[in-house]
């Protein structure tokens, strides 16, 4: 057998010396993702640091009105927590857009973000994967990639970043907070997952040995004007193939503040700051919205027509941003979040 | 729900149970997981495990398979690939099961030529499950890599008329009049080319076989996955030459199977032959990657032409079809003949072709060809409707025929006007505006379609032995299958009504075949079939019966024929004087007997064949709801009218007919294998990301079943529900979504794409 050792570490120093004291060593969270890819044999660790023992399943607020999410707390309970409920609706929505009940009541926010990706050759022995197998070719870029990137793609990788907790992470901007050998450090929630280039096996700027301690929330949740929408092949357990997070502050009628991140569409979740800033200080309409889903989309690139190839994504992709758009600023927020749980557009 | 089901007695007493929505006896043992499936069996002494490798390329040739490292790891008992495999059984006929295609079958490990991606190329023997796999993960084999194609279209210039041969394979009909001629002379036309890709049966209970090696010469219990075990017995006997005796299949539970288990699977060949080699236990269950590697519903191209004059009247009908096989076998489906049963033309033309790519054979996948030709022909009819500018229900009405076009016999019964009817009524199908894009709720186009769909109603040789014990408690054995339909209740409501005793007196046993044979289940034949042989076996028990009731002392009974008693209550009576009454254990009692046996015989009746066309009907109304600017399509409202004969138990009827519109959904909006036709290899093989519909995909589906009873096409007057439920259902939605959007989908699936 793929034989493996297995440490209960009960704090994040001994988890980090832990793993950097052993080869091949990988943090175990809730094993959603690490145990299914062991038993597809496309991870084979010889080592096992098991992060169940670690202090990181809290929410706390922080002295800035902002929120901790610890690495360890559930998605299931972060997104039912009740803070999260009333001042990061959009969060708690995009959570429970996810996976299903059991897998969210194991998944840890910190296993979350590094999730692999669900591009259908990764998870292929018999066939050729730069992420899995560096140099060996991607199969997606000719073969079918519904599932694959159309921004930010490489030569070497076409693959997605498949969260949808993600999506909302970025747009709310948040802050990764990792430790190391070297001790702690923040990472800017767009600068923690990284575009494939011709490193498509790396998936985010983790250095070796670090570990997500926690995940930090901007005081601004945007739970006046918020959506998610995720357009998938069934209402429930498939990944996006566009999903939109949005995020506005309107000052009357007009948009004070935008955030938005787009998933289903490239190796992280995806935004594009000069298209939020198109926005701010406008007033709604489709003109408006069509002009900043074109912005996104400028440098798109697809992967092949028909419905087994990627190229749709871009209009379905610019249409899932003017329709985001236009819910969140349209919305009236004494409506109850949960309406929105099974309100696949 | 409500249906409407054969009109029972005036006075129903408590053992006329057929026709009543009782529940399955087995229920309970499945819920709680005490119902053991093929994998889950215990043997008498250890139990090694097989792991098959698959191949990872789609034609060549294995130069060099690694065992010996393989074979080094502690606790590894045996490499098999084709390099050790024992001389077996020369002839194809000898792996011909009961409904191979023509052709070359498949024989696993034989020969170290590949021939399609994910074929069996090896499998390790270890003494656990982990280190099977492991040791099948470490495994090294070398190719030598062939040019291939699995490209349908690529090969489409190599087609070739379906050959005859595989069993229940109807060749198209004979062309009518001139098709060509009038379909340039007609006013209104349509043609169109419709396309599904290839779909996987993908049941949840993996195929999977346990082999009991009882360690008495060459005897084995083998537990199966499979739809027949007869079927597994009479492939398995003829290749290893072993006697019934030496191998016994036993498969009392089968988790779904969809046509995916009427051909003995190759995991069932690898375990036999493991446990003849080691003599030994041996377990082998195929992963979910695997399942991808089995026939599947063949990818199918089919072009309609139609042409209607000025009234509404077909005046032309063309239906042809190019499917794919294998390179060794000719799997064939009866796809086209559907259009010319259902819709009587004066001009028609029919041809249905093959072409052959690197894939496995296709195989059988739940109504096989007819939900293929239903998409196809159900769609153009909705087409042919608008552009003769007649509602689509008034077109099928209007070209509805009594006697099937394609064989000039009458119907033995069809009821698909009173589908048509009921449906239309229930669904309130009046208060459609037909033009597209004419409905709205809110922000969503609202569309309503409509399609119809047939079934053959068939019956198979079957037969049954009853067992009626001293204690008034009987037994009937049948070597069939429940693979989740409902045999075990249906069976038991038939013996029960037969011999008048309450259910929970009856036990009925299936899946072994130390039991009378019965064929594999499916053609929605099993409860005609095997519901006809258990009442004749029953009725044989009954007819001892009387006898020896006539041979009591006093007995009321003397005289009195067989025809002229009932069974009711567990007592035997004259039908003219229910007071002349004998309870059953009496009747034991007196004449001494510990039980009666009987056997029951069912089979085609050649004389009905010849003068009656046999079809289960269904009519199918939809209503969806579509976000034109993302595509997306929600089916909301379903109501499927199904005449299918006498329903014996309308609870587990309707669960079929639901599961069949649910199946409906998933291939009109969802399901496909994705081929890469650079790999040679379908490359979502999991149920991540293989799409069926979860439960929120699912709203509310009505199900009627309208009356009809049909004694010509079954001697208990049952046609079968099995298939008919999913038939029409996918054109139904692609009607639904063209009267929504005035878009005109004939790819499937209806992927969110093709609306943009």
């Amino acid at each position: 057998m793929n034989s493996f050792t297995l440490t209960q570490a009960t704090a994040a120093d001994e988890a980090v010396r832990d793993l950097t004291s052993h080869d091949g060593a990988a943090y175990l969270g809730g094993g959603t993702n690490l145990v299914d890819l062991m038993k597809y044999n496309l991870e084979r660790p010889s080592h096992l640091t098991s992060l169940g023992m670690l202090p990181l399943a809290d929410i706390t607020g922080l002295p800035d009105g902002g929120l901790r999410l610890g690495a360890l707390a559930t998605n299931a309970d972060t997104a039912w927590h009740p803070e999260v409920e009333k001042r990061y609706p959009l969060l708690s929505q995009t959570i429970l857009a996810g996976a299903t009940p059991q897998l969210r009541n194991a998944a840890t926010n910190g296993g979350n973000l590094n999730q692999r990706t669900r591009c259908y050759y990764f998870y292929d022995l018999a066939a050729p994967c730069n992420k899995r197998e560096p140099g060996t070719g991607c199969s997606a870029l000719t073969g079918p990639n519904r599932v694959c990137g159309v921004l930010g793609t490489s030569d070497s990788c076409i693959a997605t970043q498949p969260s949808d907790m993600c999506v909302a992470l970025a747009a709310l901007e948040a802050v990764v907070r990792v430790q190391g050998p070297d001790g702690e450090r923040t990472i800017k929630f767009q600068d923690y997952h990284r575009l494939p280039g011709d490193q498509p096996e790396k998936d985010n700027t983790l250095k070796p040995g670090e570990l997500v301690t926690a995940i930090d929330l901007p005081a601004e949740g945007y739970a006046d004007h918020f959506v998610y929408l995720k357009l998938r092949d069934r209402s429930s357990y498939a990944f996006a193939l566009v999903s939109v997070a949005v995020g506005l502050k309107m000052n009357g009628d007009t948009i004070e503040k935008a955030r938005f991140a787009l998933g289903g569409v490239a190796h992280k979740p995806w935004r594009d700051q000069a298209a939020e800033q198109l926005l701010e200080g406008q007033k709604p309409s489709p003109d408006l919205f069509r002009q900043v889903a074109a912005k996104v989309f400028a440098e798109a690139k697809g992967y092949g027509e028909g419905s087994l190839h990627n190229s749709f994504k871009i209009e379905l992709g610019k249409r899932a941003i003017v329709r985001a758009l236009k819910q969140a600023t349209e919305m009236q927020y004494e409506v109850n979040p949960n309406a929105f749980l099974n309100s696949n557009p | 729900m409500s249906q409407t089901i054969a009109t029972p007695p005036t006075v129903r007493l408590d053992t006329d149970v057929i026709g009543r929505p009782v529940s399955r006896p087995e229920g309970p043992a499945k819920v709680s997981g005490a119902a053991k499936y093929a994998a889950e069996f215990s043997v008498t002494g250890p139990l090694w495990y097989g792991y098959i490798v698959s191949s990872p390329i789609a034609k060549g040739k294995i130069t060099k398979i690694y065992a010996d490292e393989v074979l080094a790891i502690p606790g590894v008992q045996q490499v098999f690939s084709h390099e050790n495999v024992p001389s077996l059984a020369w002839f194809d006929r000898s792996y011909k099961d009961q409904v191979a295609p023509g052709g070359s079958p498949f024989r696993p490990l034989h020969e170290p030529e590949i021939q399609f991606s994910q074929q069996p190329v090896a499998m390790v023997v270890a003494e656990t499950f982990e280190l099977a796999r492991y040791a099948a993960s470490v495994l090294r084999i070398e190719y030598d890599v062939d040019e291939f194609n699995t490209d349908l279209k690529a090969a489409a210039s190599k087609s070739f008329d379906a050959p005859k041969g595989k069993t229940g394979f109807l060749p198209p009909p004979k062309p009518k009049g001139d098709m060509d001629a009038a379909y340039a002379d007609a006013p209104h036309k349509v043609s169109g080319e419709y396309t599904h890709r290839a779909q996987m049966a993908n049941p949840m209970e993996m195929f999977g076989t346990t082999i009991d090696w009882l360690g008495d010469g060459k005897k084995m219990k083998i537990y199966d996955k499979t739809q027949g075990a007869p079927n597994v017995q009479q492939y398995l006997t003829k290749i290893f030459g072993l006697s019934k005796e030496e191998a016994r299949i036993i498969s009392r539970f089968t988790g779904g199977g969809f046509g995916a288990g009427l051909r003995p699977q190759y995991q069932v060949f690898m375990a036999v032959l493991a446990a003849l080699e080691l003599e030994h236990s041996i377990r082998v269950v195929m992963d979910r990657s695997q399942m991808f590697s089995m026939g599947h519903r063949p990818h199918t191209i089919q072009n309609l032409r139609l042409a209607a004059d000025d009234k509404g009247h077909l005046q032309a009908l063309e239906h042809t079809a190019l499917a794919e096989t294998s390179q060794f076998e000719e799997e064939t489906e009866t796809v086209v003949n559907w259009s010319g049963i259902m819709y009587n033309s004066p001009n028609s033309k029919f041809d249905y072709q093959l072409t052959r790519i690197d894939v496995n054979t296709p195989a059988d996948m739940r109504a096989p060809g007819a939900a293929t030709g239903s998409f196809a022909i159900e769609s153009a009819i909705d087409e042919m409707a608008y552009a003769a500018g007649v509602d689509p229900l008034d077109f099928r009405l209007l070209n509805y025929t009594y006697e099937d076009p394609t064989e000039n016999k009458p119907f033995s019964s069809k009821r698909l006007d009173a589908c048509y009817h009921e449906g239309a009524a229930r669904f309130g199908w009046e208060q459609r505006t037909p033009e597209p894009r004419s409905m709205r709720d809110g922000n969503m186009l609202v569309g309503w379609g409509m399609a119809a769909g047939c079934w053959d109603a068939s019956t198979q040789k079957a037969a049954a032995k009853a067992i009626l014990h001293a204690d008034g408690t009987l037994v009937v054995n049948s070597a069939t299958n429940d693979q989740g339909a409902g045999t075990y209740v249906i069976m038991t409501q038939v013996a029960a009504q037969t011999l008048g005793l309450p259910m929970a007196q009856v036990k009925f046993n299936l899946g072994d075949t130390e039991f009378p044979e019965a064929p594999i289940q499916g053609g929605s034949w099993t409860a005609n079939s095997v519901g006809t042989a258990v009442q004749n076996a029953c009725q044989e028990v009954g007819k001892k019966l009387l006898k020896l009731a006539q041979d009591m002392d006093d007995s009321p009974l003397k005289g009195v024929d067989f025809e002229d008693v009932q069974f009711a209550n567990g007592c035997l009576r004259a039908n003219e004087d229910v007071s002349r009454s004998v309870a059953i254990t009496d009747i034991l009692a007196a004449s001494g007997e510990a039980k009666i046996e009987a056997d029951g015989k069912a089979g085609p009746n050649p004389a009905n064949l010849l003068k009656y066309s046999m079809h289960s009907h269904n009519a199918v109304f939809v209503e969806v709801k579509v976000d034109e600017d993302l595509g997306t399509v929600h089916v909301t409202r379903v109501v499927d009218a199904v005449a299918a004969g006498r329903i014996l138990n309308p609870k587990t009827a309707r669960s079929q007919v639901l599961g069949g519109v649910v199946w409906g959904i998933s291939m009109a909006l969802m399901e496909e294998a994705y081929l890469n036709n650079d790999l040679g290899r379908y490359v979502n093989h999991n149920y991540a990301e293989y799409h069926i519909p979860v439960n929120a995909d699912i709203k509310k589906i009505d199900v009627i079943f309208v009356e009809e009873e049909d004694h010509i096409a079954s001697a208990i007057g049952v046609k079968g529900v099995g298939e008919v439920g999913m038939l029409g259902v996918a054109a139904a939605i692609c009607n639904a979504v063209y009267h929504a959007t005035g878009k005109r989908v004939r790819e499937l699936p209806l992927t969110i794409d093709k609306l943009l």
